[in-house]
């Protein structure tokens, strides 16, 4: 029996729950978006700004991918659902009624009440809507003022860098995101930001931002004034809840939901950024907002969309990022403190940087940071989920090798010298 | 949600420096030279002239290209689809109207050429022993394109071994084996030869015709007869086998060596859709059969005394020559670089791409390795793939890819900001992976037999190695 499942959002999480939908199924589908009319990668916006890509090189599917998959789309603005019903309102437009409704709204910029955030040339940036305002808000001027020092906070820096705008970073921690890296990496990443030629004001805090018809200056803690014409708000995201607020469905910092993304409306889902499993579900890490989780909520929930319902399990934790020209990736166990149970062994070459942490008692591998480097994603996870000892896989890295042909690293040798 | 700066002649955020400025008014120098030469009564010292105007391209885009040292190394290509020159505006029309026209006086008026040729007499006399003519002021700037612009790689790309190595590779056997050499041939009365062409890119090199003309004169005839036999029937394949199509395409290669050099600013604009890679299909095979009927047919021709075929097979000759070899070859493929990107006559037309690719797509050991779930679908490599593949579609499902006209450039895999992409020569066995999941274990899930049964979803994941051995396992003494 065809079903009508209608998904919010056309992100990574909805689309790749709407790919899979059709591969396990003939139900109607439609996707409805207020952003775009079509699929992009919103890890490339920056590509976009910087001028190596335009929009339609950022759409992982051409066109007519979503008639030929009978994906139905819909620009609109979803605004609320009548559960009873089952049917979701669209602003300015037709209502669709739905047989199963996944939200996968996404996120929004966090703003923290700054005096000041809601000037002209303040922003953050999300979404294509973001960066179309950036575009004009950065047109001609002579320096950008970038507040939080995450992984936005440090692509909205090499943006404006990449336009030859000048730079003050704002980064209310000691040294670059240094909750998530241990020290060297973060040092690593400090040296990269400032080698860039960025005005990195590392433990500075922004106070307020200050114009009069538009931003020109912004303050910070320490009481120092930054003349600027552009500042970019990128203190995190929080999931975009509006309108599961407006429906009478549960939230607390996300959409409530439980390990099968099940909301507290019957036939609502909610996957993605979006989503925040309930306390019996699936342990730490209650909201998710990584490109690869929503990659992986958005196939988990096609199944139960289809009837098939299985619960969302997370493997090997891994994530990857690029700050300006050093690439990142890590697997497994890599806490940013030291952890008395946990052997960090690091071996450093010029840029390059490996960490290879072990169970201080058992010896078995538990994690990788790779800076600089790049790791074969399924030699590293095979290793960590076989429980592998250390000294066998320092010995044998050569196997998770992953960069390119030719290049000389000789971070790998000293990690295997080191096993011996 | 576009920028609509592409008439425009420099991004509105880009400084010049002096430096940089010196070196466009050096290259301005060098234009001028030549159109000078072009147009001029011819009361210029033709030497003298010439020389200014490579002194000028030389030491221009020397200066202009230090630039790119003062920049990070890694990848940089901001910008790229601001300027007018790199995104079809105004300057790349021009440039592409220029090269065009060129290939147009340069096959069928080259008298018009004639002060160029002349200024580059002195050169030639020295290599050569003769005079210049207009295929020898061709394949100087042809060579001075390479080198020029394979400078430019050497700094863009200086902390990535593979696209260095690659890069000196194409300037050696451009400079090396495709300018110098025939030229010394000439100086000792053989056979001007290219070493680094082969049938069928090369498509009279296994003619009749050449095969007389060697046999029957003086020198190395003989031997060149056996290079070009050897190297047509059993490196290539071998080497094929060994490393797929780019040990050829993109390290040997001529018109490669233009593409991956002067062509490298222009690489993004191949087209990426599924349409153009039917009409690439259709093209480059069609081209791939014509030179092989062509072939045989002269072969046939020259066994049967022209009792066969008469006259028909000099016809169809002169015909592949005439739209495949200068049409195609060069005023569409070297001509319209600014338009289509760098490959067009190497995606759509080169025979020899052709029978590389069949070779790779079924008998080789080169493929791209993708890593596991790490692609971001930014897409950066499809954009960035000058023979218009679209990588990205491979690369977000998880799998390898194996497609025939890969030339093995590796820019994809340089490009790419999550390091998914990597080249690898592995056992045939593995490389086609199939649509490996995201990520191994993501969702877990474990369909039911039945459901398994009824739809094969998930095929099971061939490793080239076991990625797990007992000593991973820790089953045994380490």
């Amino acid at each position: 029996m065809s079903r009508h499942i209608v998904i919010i959002g056309n992100g990574v999480a909805g689309i790749t729950a709407a790919r899979f939908v059709r591969k396990l199924s003939a139900h109607r589908i439609t996707v409805v978006s207020s952003e775009t009319d079509h699929f992009y990668a919103r890890t490339a916006l920056m590509y976009i700004y910087m001028g190596h890509m335009r929009y339609q090189e950022t759409k992982p599917y051409e066109d007519h991918f979503w008639t030929q998959n009978n994906i139905d789309l819909v620009r609109g603005y979803a605004t609320q659902i009548d559960t009873q019903s089952k049917v979701v309102r669209i602003a300015d437009g037709v209502d669709i009624a739905y047989d199963a409704l996944l939200l996968a709204t996404g996120s929004k910029s966090n703003l923290f009440g700054w005096p000041g955030q809601d000037l002209p040339g303040v922003q953050g940036l999300y979404g294509m809507q973001d960066l179309a305002l950036m575009e004009r808000n950065t047109r001609g001027i002579s320096r950008g003022v970038v507040v939080g020092g995450g992984l936005i906070g440090i692509e909205m820096a090499e943006m404006l860098h990449a336009r030859h705008i000048p730079v003050t970073f704002l980064v209310r921690e000691q040294s670059y995101m240094d909750y998530l890296f241990p020290k060297e990496e973060s040092a690593l990443i400090n040296d990269e930001i400032v080698a860039h030629g960025i005005d990195l004001r590392l433990g500075t805090e922004l106070k307020s931002i200050t114009g009069l018809d538009r931003a020109s200056a912004v303050e910070t803690n320490l009481g120092d004034l930054i003349d600027c014409q552009f500042v970019g708000l990128t203190a995190g995201v929080h999931p975009n809840t509006d309108i599961a607020l407006a429906s009478g469905i549960h939230t607390n910092r996300g959409i409530l939901v439980n390990e099968f993304f099940e909301t507290n409306a019957p036939d609502v889902y909610a996957a993605g950024d979006c989503a925040e499993f309930d306390a019996d579900g699936i342990g730490s890490r209650r909201v998710e907002q990584l490109w690869y989780t929503g990659r992986a909520h958005g196939k988990t929930v096609a199944y139960t969309l289809c009837g098939h319902r299985r619960p969302y399990r997370r493997g090997v934790f891994y994530n990857s990022a690029k700050f300006f020209t050093v690439e990142y990736q890590t697997y497994g166990e890599v806490p940013a403190q030291p952890d008395p149970h946990i052997r960090s062994q690091l071996f450093r070459q010029g840029r390059a940087l490996l960490r290879v942490n072990s169970d201080r008692k058992t010896g078995q591998v538990l994690g990788f940071n790779a800076m600089g480097l790049r790791l074969r994603q399924d030699q590293c996870e095979a290793w960590i989920r076989s429980r592998t000892p250390v000294d066998h896989v320092l010995k044998s890295l050569a196997k998770a090798r992953f960069d390119s042909e030719f290049q000389p690293r000789r971070v790998y040798s000293r990690a295997a010298a080191t096993s011996d | 949600m576009e920028s609509h700066a592409s008439l425009q002649l420099t991004t509105p955020g880009s400084r010049y420096s002096a430096r940089q400025k010196t070196g466009l008014a050096l290259i301005g120098v060098g234009i001028l030279a030549l159109l000078v030469m072009l147009v001029g009564d011819g009361t210029l010292n033709p030497a003298l002239t010439m020389g200014v105007a490579l002194a000028g391209f030389l030491l221009g885009s020397g200066l202009l290209f230090a630039g790119l040292l003062q920049r990070a190394p890694g990848v940089n290509n901001n910008g790229i689809w601001f300027s007018g020159a790199t995104a079809r505006g105004m300057a790349g029309w021009i440039m592409a109207i220029v090269f065009t026209g060129f290939y147009i006086i340069l096959y069928w008026t080259p008298s018009n050429l004639e002060q160029l040729v002349r200024g580059t007499d002195a050169l030639s006399s020295a290599l050569r022993g003769r005079p210049a003519d207009q295929w020898f002021l061709y394949g100087l700037f042809y060579t001075l394109a390479i080198l020029i612009m394979g400078a430019r790689m050497l700094i863009k790309y200086r902390d990535n071994k593979y696209q260095i190595l690659r890069t000196i590779s194409v300037m050696f056997f451009q400079l090396g084996l495709a300018f110098i050499l025939p030229s010394l041939m000439l100086l000792l009365n053989e056979p001007e030869f290219y070493f680094s062409y082969f049938w069928p890119l090369k498509y009279d090199y296994l003619w009749p015709s050449t095969f007389s003309s060697l046999t029957q004169g003086p020198g190395l005839g003989i031997f060149l007869l056996f290079w070009t036999a050897v190297m047509t029937f059993v490196a290539t394949p071998v080497l094929t086998y060994f490393f797929g199509k780019r040990w050829y395409c993109s390290w040997v290669c001529g018109c490669g060596g233009l593409a991956e050099t002067a062509g490298d600013p222009f690489r993004h604009l191949s087209d990426k859709s599924t349409k153009a890679w039917k009409v690439e299909r259709w093209m480059v095979h069609s081209v791939l059969v014509f030179v092989i009927v062509t072939t045989l047919v002269l072969w046939i021709n020259s066994w049967t005394g022209g009792g066969l075929l008469g006259g028909l097979s000099q016809e169809f000759s002169s015909l592949y020559g005439f739209f495949i070899g200068l049409i195609f070859a060069g005023v569409i493929g070297v001509g319209f670089y600014p338009i289509m990107g760098s490959r067009v006559w190497c995606r759509f037309g080169c025979p020899m791409a052709a029978i590389l690719g069949i070779q790779q797509k079924y008998l080789s050991r080169f493929r791209i390795t993708t890593n596991g779930g790490q692609c971001i679908s930014c897409g950066n490599c499809s954009t960035y793939c000058e023979m218009g593949i679209d990588v990205r579609w491979y690369a977000q499902r998880g799998q390898n890819i194996v497609r025939a006209s890969c030339v093995g450039c590796g820019m994809c895999a340089t490009v790419c900001p999550r390091g998914v992409l990597r080249l690898e020569n592995g056992s045939m066995k593995a490389r086609y992976n199939g649509p490996v999941l995201i990520h191994h274990d993501d969702v877990s899930v474990q369909l039911d037999e039945a459901w398994q049964r009824e739809r094969p979803l998930m095929p099971s994941v061939q490793e080239d190695l076991p990625i797990l051995t007992d000593e991973d396992l820790g089953t045994s003494p380490v």
